[in-house]
């Protein structure tokens, strides 16, 4: 097993290196340089959505940190996700200031509720440090609380997801409700700027685009130092017999509630990008079917493998904002068969069948196929 | 109003009676004033003398005056004198009319036709009636509900009667006559006195009140608290009753899926839309049955819906164990991913298929409800609901102890490498299982046609909750679905008038977190090596 691990990042330095300046330098040049009718031109929409897949990116790492290498399906990722976009939604909602609607101090979803005052905790998200911090810490002491509990008493695999499925649909109620002064179903949005850039510029999105590219590299860093590190040996060491951890005088939960909250806190950090990129945030974006879905971008990408997982977020989205596009009937029946056809035919996703191609191509010993399949219990 | 009235009634007549209460208590001191002008008469006692024909005619002629005496005056006579045979009349000098006789006419006209109906052959038009005439405040309607009550054979239509007269009464001057009418009200327990015997405890509180409004505001609060306490009782139970309804509901669901995770360690996320595919087959049995069968047995349709509901979802269940979860077989997590795409795929093909919106109608013996005691009413689905929750688990009791797939089952539960050596066909065992698990979501599916609409969305509004029931409840027996599946569903309405449904959830979650660090692995966990 954790042959294959390091398997994925060898000569990874490399691809690493070229996908990042790919990421980082040619597509934000190909979006300014080249006059717009170009075939070279990169629309500012496009950007601007791809920005959104990487950001959806950063969240898989983590999902896959704890589903792909530790074994535990969370299916409330879109919780943490959700906490951490609401927390930047609610400072830009305060900055939004007199531009609104109403022209009040107070963000119009709470004109029309009535509310007299800002509600007390509103207050500090008027700090945009607060925010940002808030964006990742709020999610991460969530996840150590829930997970605690979770933890402690040894709730795993089907029992772990369900209550993580439960804790998304009560957090999608929670939310949908005005009392809680979020917003309720509509959420937040008409976000004007962000630390005075206004969002309507193309700049401002190309800035939040590269944000978020570097982002994403410091996260995949993270990620990959946490594996190659001796815990990530004893999170893969959980995920392929737990009773053995134990037996060998580790204690899982706290291995299990790290990873957790590191996935936790990732899923913050991609609401946080997501949020003033998509100028939205709602319940419906965060409440057990959007969680599920995050499952299947990893899975589709290839589970434990972190390159698989960012692959994974990105073209699924894709293929959901061109499909539903087109056919916006089909694509229910399509994220369907993908969770369907993944499951059974490519455990190990796109990473998989490229890593099967290769293998096929310098005719190595086979017998990987065999691992793969032995490995994919829980 | 009078149609759509006694439709609302039949559905939530409970919730109707004590909201309209309020409204019309009110209305029906305004009616009062408008009708009587000079205040308080009641009418004669005794029979009417023959209506002179020539008086009436002599009212519907003076009903258009511009003189408000006189036009009150007419309109008393009509109502002492007239009866429905009146309306069309009235309806033609109303559509000349202006707008102040109109206001004046309608009223009447609305106590005519209530008039008539108590003597309907329904028992619920006779009742919305009698409240009705009881809303308009008007004394002269006393005879005619005493009359009726007289000949009336139901008990409920006649406790609406008394109700209707004491309200009136209410309203009197004589405080002699207010206090007795209060006394009734609280005897009755009825809510929608409330209104108004508080307005009556107020006055008495006043500064400047007469000693007669003392003595009315005293026995109003005397039936206030009669009725309230009543109103305590007879919240407790329905709320004891709404939450055994929907521990049904979820036992119902959860038994299948907690068969199935017994046995295969899988939990079926899928088993919401198989319960939708038993809905829609219920409805697609009522079409079938109103396209080629007469209407007479049309209420057939409903127990015919039963097996088909049962096969056509163990036909779905049998195929999606053979085609995808045969081969995930020792990894549950993948099951799950791979069962839920499968509902995804089963949702959509019903919303492409049939549309958003479908509904089954219920047949005649599960519409309505029957009321118990003042201010309970208990609607027959949901007494269905609860019988059939008791004969499924009878049902699975007899298959899982007394059967021989059931003695198979346990077996293949208990340890299945064990059970494969000593000869068990445990793929079979699944198989089968699997499938008569499916089968029991049809059921559910079927009988969820009588609470709901059957809508692509129908499986997903209590699946996450049957999930909670089947962790909380353990693997081990079966007892431990049903009691969690009590406990949920109990306390998610035990809660819910305090919190609200959605901090009632939240609670809830709460609990079972709570209740899973005491119990890991739910209530009856399997005990043994092979217990992972």
């Amino acid at each position: 097993m954790s042959d294959r691990t390091t398997d994925t990042n060898r000569g990874g330095g490399l691809a690493f290196w070229a996908v990042g300046f790919i990421l980082l330098v040619a597509m934000p040049l190909l979006n300014v340089l080249p006059p717009e009718d170009s075939w070279l031109h990169l629309s500012d929409f496009s950007l601007n959505r791809f920005g959104k897949f990487l950001a959806y990116g950063i969240l898989a790492l983590g999902l896959d940190l704890i589903w792909g290498y530790t074994g535990i399906l969370s299916l409330g990722q879109g919780v943490f996700f959700g906490l951490g976009a609401y927390c930047m939604g609610m400072h830009m909602m305060l900055t939004i200031g007199k531009e609104s609607v109403y022209g009040s101090d107070l963000p119009d979803f709470m004109v029309w509720n009535q509310f007299k005052e800002l509600p007390l905790f509103w207050y500090p998200f008027y700090s945009f440090p607060v925010a940002v911090i808030g964006a990742v810490l709020v999610p991460m002491l969530f996840a150590l609380v829930f997970g605690f509990f979770a933890f402690r008493s040894r709730i795993k695999g089907v029992y772990f997801a369900i209550i993580t499925q439960a804790l998304a649909l009560v957090a999608w109620l929670v939310f949908n409700r005005n009392d809680t002064k979020l917003g309720g179903t509509n959420g937040l949005t008409d976000f004007k700027q962000v630390l005075g850039y206004r969002l309507s510029e193309p700049g401002t999105q190309r800035g939040l685009y590269i944000l978020t590219v570097l982002c994403l590299g410091g996260a995949y860093l993270l990620c990959r130092w946490i594996i190659r590190s001796r815990a990530g040996r004893v999170l893969i060491a959980v995920r392929d017999s737990e009773k053995r951890v134990v037996f060998s005088g580790y204690t899982p939960a706290n291995y299990k509630l790290f990873v957790f909250v590191v996935a936790a806190a990732l899923a913050g950090l991609a609401g946080m990008l997501y949020a003033p990129q998509v100028g939205i945030i709602t319940p419906a974006q965060i409440g057990v079917l959007p969680s599920l879905e995050m499952v299947i971008w990893v899975a589709v990408g290839g589970r434990g493998s972190l390159a698989g997982a960012v692959l994974g977020a990105v073209s699924v989205n894709y293929g959901r904002s061109v499909l539903t596009n087109y056919f916006p009937e089909l694509w229910p029946f399509i994220l369907g068969g993908l969770f369907v056809l993944v499951v059974l035919l490519f455990p190990d996703g796109l990473v998989g069948m490229i890593r099967k191609g290769k293998s096929l191509l310098s005719s190595r010993k086979t017998g990987e196929g065999k691992a793969a399949v032995s490995e994919g219990k829980r | 109003m009078s149609t759509s009235f006694v439709c609302l009634v039949k559905e939530q007549f409970t919730i109707m009676i004590i909201s309209l209460g309020r409204t019309v208590a009110a209305l029906g001191v305004a009616g009062l004033f408008l009708f009587s002008g000079q205040g308080w008469t009641i009418a004669a006692d005794g029979p009417v003398a023959a209506p002179p024909t020539s008086s009436i005619e002599q009212a519907l002629t003076q009903v258009t005056s511009e003189d408000e005496s006189i036009r009150g005056a007419a309109v008393r006579v009509l109502i002492e004198q007239g009866d429905v045979s009146l309306v069309p009349r009235l309806e033609e000098i109303r559509a000349t009319a202006d707008r102040s006789i109109r206001q004046a006419i309608k009223p009447l006209m609305d106590l005519l036709k209530n008039r008539a109906k108590l003597t309907s052959p329904s028992t619920d038009v006779r009742r919305s009636a009698a409240a009705d005439l009881g809303s308009s405040g008007n004394p002269s309607v006393i005879p005619w509900l005493d009359a009726a009550r007289a000949n009336e054979p139901n008990k409920w239509v006649r406790y609406t009667m008394e109700e209707s007269v004491a309200l009136i009464k209410l309203a009197s001057d004589d405080p002699s006559i207010k206090a007795a009418a209060a006394d009734k009200l609280g005897e009755l327990g009825s809510q929608n006195g409330v209104p108004v015997l508080k307005q009556l405890v107020a006055a008495g509180d006043g500064a400047e009140a007469t000693e007669s409004q003392k003595t009315v505001a005293k026995a109003a609060g005397v039936a206030i608290d009669r009725i309230e306490t009543w109103g305590v009782w007879s919240n407790v139970i329905e709320t004891f009753f709404r939450g055994i309804s929907l521990s049904s509901i979820l036992l119902i669901m959860s038994l299948g899926l907690a068969i199935v995770f017994g046995l295969m360690g899988v939990i079926n996320m899928a088993h919401g839309e198989l319960m939708m595919v038993g809905a829609y087959a219920t409805f697609v049995t009522q079409q079938c049955f109103t396209a080629w069968f007469s209407s007479d047995v049309f209420d057939w349709y409903f127990p015919a819906a039963l097996p088909v509901s049962f096969l056509v979802a163990a036909v779905f269940g049998w195929v999606l164990e053979a085609t995808v979860i045969r081969f995930l077989y020792g990894r549950p997590l993948e099951t799950m991913l791979a069962t839920w795409g499968v509902s995804l795929v089963l949702m959509q093909a019903a919303r492409v298929y049939f549309g958003d919106l479908t509904a089954v109608i219920a047949p005649v013996p599960l519409r309505g409800g029957a009321q118990v005691m003042v201010g309970v009413y208990l609607p027959y689905n949901r007494i269905f609901i609860i019988a059939l929750s008791i004969i499924c688990v009878l049902a699975i009791y007899y298959t899982l102890f007394r059967s021989n797939l059931g003695l198979r089952v346990r077996a293949v539960t208990q340890n299945r490498n064990m059970s494969a050596c000593l000869g068990i066909p445990t793929r079979k065992v699944d198989s089968y299982t699997f499938a008569f698990g499916s089968g029991l979501a049809g059921i559910a599916g079927w009988a969820l046609t009588m609470v709901g609409n059957v809508d692509p969305g129908l499986g997903q509004n209590y699946i996450v909750d049957a999930f909670m029931v089947v962790v909380t409840g353990g693997v081990g027996k079966l007892a431990g679905t049903i009691v969690a599946s009590l406990g949920i569903g109990g306390l998610n309405k035990l809660i819910e008038p305090y919190s609200g449904a959605v901090y009632g959830k939240v609670f809830i979650l709460v609990l079972v977190i709570l209740f899973l660090q005491w119990r890991p692995a739910g209530l009856f966990a399997m005990k043994g090596r092979d217990a992972d």
